[in-house]
């Protein structure tokens, strides 16, 4: 990055330039290679200044709500930061879902925001939205820049604040007269702020408080979240799980900090996480929670959760700890850093009873699925996991096939998950997959999503066929917001109120935006079609797979409630709820090798 | 400035009936635009009570410090004062609860005063060492300043004579130089 800076800053000597020209010249010294964006009347002279400096890819999205999803997915695909450049008023107000969803799951990204002139500002002017204000509770910290002498410091601190600490977005206003104005280009080499001054080295006397717990444990549980993959830090996760024989259960953003072909992996925990998982926590007597938030869809009722341990907690926000659950030695540190210094005080332990009871709660309640002549979503994950062998950047949607997907996937690398997890946005999906798919060529990026998510931003299928990109697109079409009828079935006496869809044609959809698409039906016609996606080289691919209609996601810890109440797969019967003939039970328990998948015949 | 707002529970006790302790907290901030927003929304945000806030310069211009009163059990006043740490323009954050400190807060009070009852009301101005800042043959007003039980106090007694208007500063407070050990 500096070495871009001394070329920038050498090329344009003492010249003075506009605010729109030092703006795009501080991205490429921050070694921004695409941006994710929409001009507009305040932003049209920063587009100029795009015109000439083209070191700088800048994508066109066809909704800035993509554009903030797309940067997300890029940051989570690639821990560099995203960057997303709209106009004012209605541009920067349909950044705000994106923001909000960044925000929650701690994803590096800087949103830059158009604003009328200074002096139109509080004048109910053209497309003007008071974006700072709108945006203060859901950015990490937010800026308005009033002085061309401030922008490029500004937007230095954007950056630095975005990606250190616990990440997070950070928004940057630009008023159009200010970046009108003219000024010298000088990117500054580094930021200091008293203010803000984040610690990352965890405290050596709560390093030795934890290793006293953990060589005394017997039935130890490592309770993973995506501060792991965050702090790339899953090689040192590995080591300590390895060191202690500690069984690891990885929440929604964990999955993939901890390869489930070990047999130490006890997949996602909480709400719909694996029955082993949620009982391995409950018996445990130490909780080891390593980049993780005790989230109300992990914990159910707080006060039973983990209730009989000793619980750790590593995380570098120190308002995470003790927030939600009270925990008996809090690490603030860098989850990579405190692992290192953990890993030097810890000895292996004697969980040889505890792994064969987990061994054992893994035969008795695997993750189960009926599978037919229908397809079962379950059972297209399953069959996308197996083929590519957990070798690809799934990014999903949110609802039903989003925790079909982080139960049945085969996850075994970090960053190979992305999915909007906090805040829960459909129509995350398609533009989050976009922007990994920017970042990352190395590994095929495959987009999930239901068939209600995908039309909250199916737009962007026009900017994906424009650039060529190898998506996978994946809609598991039910015909229903899946989740919610889900919940309405089995907690609101089955009244269906507004959740089933009344579709379009998804193959003509995509095809009429140039994509090539297919229809799969038929359980038997799944693995061909999916080997035919992945198989596909030239630009995006479409698959709708038509799913068996009511079909409800198992186990499930009904919200705010203990892991007593969990909710199994009904027990067998003959023909499903949709009458469907039903022939093979499908079981899948993790930490096995994908291969050992049995299908027990009724 | 002072904002005051009901706790959820009247009693001062929360649910499991942990104490709702009242704590006196300084914000040292960078004096810059918006971050008194910052902090009052985050209370807004999290649905914490502010009982009052202050804000203003310091000795050092681009640095404001702010003094918010709150009420919470224990896990209330740790987030809270997290979550304040955590604002990126926040510089320093003590709870002053736990320290040997001395605070004060400044009221103006218009009363209604007839000439009967005028001499009564300076009686009372004096107990308190208020001062008459304004007179008019309906009114007078005062000026107190003091722990809140004085500010209070005075209001309570003034009460009775009525109380056209009334306004205050909430509190301030620095923590003493001697913390005991003298």
């Amino acid at each position: 990055m500096s070495a871009h800076k001394v070329t920038a800053t050498q090329k344009q000597g003492n010249r003075m330039m506009t605010g729109a020209e030092i703006f795009v010249r501080c991205l490429i010294a921050e070694g921004v290679e695409v941006v994710f964006g929409y001009p507009g009347g305040a932003t049209i002279g920063i587009y100029d200044a795009l015109v000439d400096l083209s070191d700088i890819k800048h994508v066109l999205v066809r909704h800035e709500q993509g554009a903030t999803h797309a940067a997300e997915g890029y940051a989570k695909a690639t821990g560099k930061p995203g960057v997303v450049l709209v106009t004012s008023g209605p541009g920067a107000t349909n950044t705000v879902t994106g923001i909000a969803d960044a925000f929650m799951d701690s994803i590096p990204i800087v949103v830059f925001t158009g604003q009328v002139p200074l002096k139109l500002i509080g004048n109910d002017a053209f497309q003007e939205a008071d974006i700072v204000g709108i945006t203060r509770p859901i950015t990490k910290h937010n800026y308005l820049v009033r002085d061309v002498r401030e922008l490029a410091r500004t937007i230095k601190e954007a950056f630095y604040i975005a990606t250190t600490g616990r990440p997070g977005p950070v928004l940057v206003d630009l008023p159009k007269d200010v970046m009108a104005q003219k000024g010298l280009f000088e990117y500054p080499e580094k930021v200091e702020l008293r203010s803000y001054k984040p610690v990352t080295e965890g405290h050596p006397r709560q390093i030795k408080k934890a290793a006293d717990l953990i060589n005394a444990a017997k039935r130890p549980v490592l309770y993973v979240g995506g501060g792991v993959i965050q702090s790339n830090a899953s090689d040192e996760l590995r080591k300590l799980a390895g060191i202690l024989q500690c069984p690891v259960t990885t929440t929604l953003h964990g999955l993939g900090a901890y390869p489930e072909n070990d047999p130490l992996a006890l997949g996602m925990l909480g709400m719909h996480g694996t029955w082993y998982s949620n009982v391995a926590v409950q018996y445990c007597d130490v909780l080891i929670a390593v980049g993780a938030r005790f989230d109300d869809r992990v914990t159910g009722k707080v006060e039973a959760f983990a209730a009989e341990a000793k619980k750790i907690h590593i995380d570098i926000d120190p308002s995470a700890i003790s927030k939600n659950v009270k925990v008996d030695v809090p690490i603030v540190g860098d989850v990579k850093s405190v692992l290192k210094k953990l890993i030097e005080s810890v000895q292996p332990l004697d969980t040889k009873d505890w792994l064969a009871t987990i061994e054992q709660w893994k035969r008795e309640h695997p993750l189960r699925y009926r599978s037919g002549e229908a397809i079962r979503a379950q059972y297209v994950i399953q069959k996308l996991g197996e083929i590519t062998g957990g070798n690809a950047i799934v990014v999903t949607d949110v609802g039903q096939h989003q925790m079909w997907t982080a139960q049945f996937f085969h996850w075994v690398h970090p960053r190979s998950h992305i999915t909007s997890g906090g805040l829960g946005t459909m129509g995350f999906s398609l533009p989050a997959a976009m922007g990994a798919s920017f970042g990352r060529q190395d590994l095929p990026v495959i987009s999930i999503s239901g068939d209600g998510g995908f039309q909250m931003n199916s737009q962007e299928m026009a900017t994906i066929v424009e650039h060529k990109l190898p998506v996978k697109i994946f809609v598991i079409n039910n015909g229903f917001l899946g989740m919610v009828r889900q919940w309405q079935e089995l907690f609101w006496r089955r009244r269906y109120s507004h959740v089933g869809l009344h579709n379009p044609d998804f193959v003509k959809l995509a095809e009429a935006y140039g994509c090539t698409a297919y229809r799969v039906r038929q359980s038997s016609e799944v693995e061909e079609v999916i080997r035919k996606a992945l198989a596909h080289k030239d630009g995006p691919v479409f698959v709708e797979f038509v799913v068996v209609q009511e079909d409800n996601v198992y186990p499930m810890i009904p919200a705010g409630q203990t892991v007593n109440e969990i909710i199994d797969v009904p027990e067998p019967v003959t023909k499903a709820s949709d009458g469907a003939p039903e022939d093979a039970l499908m079981t899948v328990a993790k930490g096995q090798h994908i291969s050992t998948t049995k299908e027990i015949q009724q | 400035m002072t904002h005051t707002k009901d706790a959820d529970q009247g009693t001062g006790e929360s649910n499991n009936g942990e104490h709702l302790r009242r704590h006196t907290i300084s914000v040292l901030v960078e004096n810059k635009f918006g971050a008194f927003n910052r902090v009052a929304g985050m209370f807004a945000a999290k649905g914490y009570n502010i009982d009052s806030l202050s804000v203003g310069p310091t000795e050092e211009e681009a640095i404001s410090r702010m003094t918010i009163v709150t009420r919470g059990d224990d896990q209330i006043i740790e987030q809270i004062t997290k979550q304040l740490n955590k604002l990126i323009d926040t510089i320093k954050v003590v709870d002053l609860t736990f320290e040997n400190f001395v605070e004060r807060e400044l009221v103006l009070v218009k009363v209604q005063a007839t000439q009967s009852s005028r001499s009564e009301i300076m009686q009372i101005a004096e107990i308190f060492r208020a001062k008459v800042i304004d007179i008019s043959p309906k009114s007078l007003t005062l000026e107190a300043t003091g722990s809140q039980q004085k500010v209070d106090a005075i209001i309570k007694m003034l009460k009775p004579f009525g109380i056209k208007e009334l306004a205050r500063t909430g509190r301030v407070a620095l923590k003493r130089e001697f913390q005991g050990e003298v």
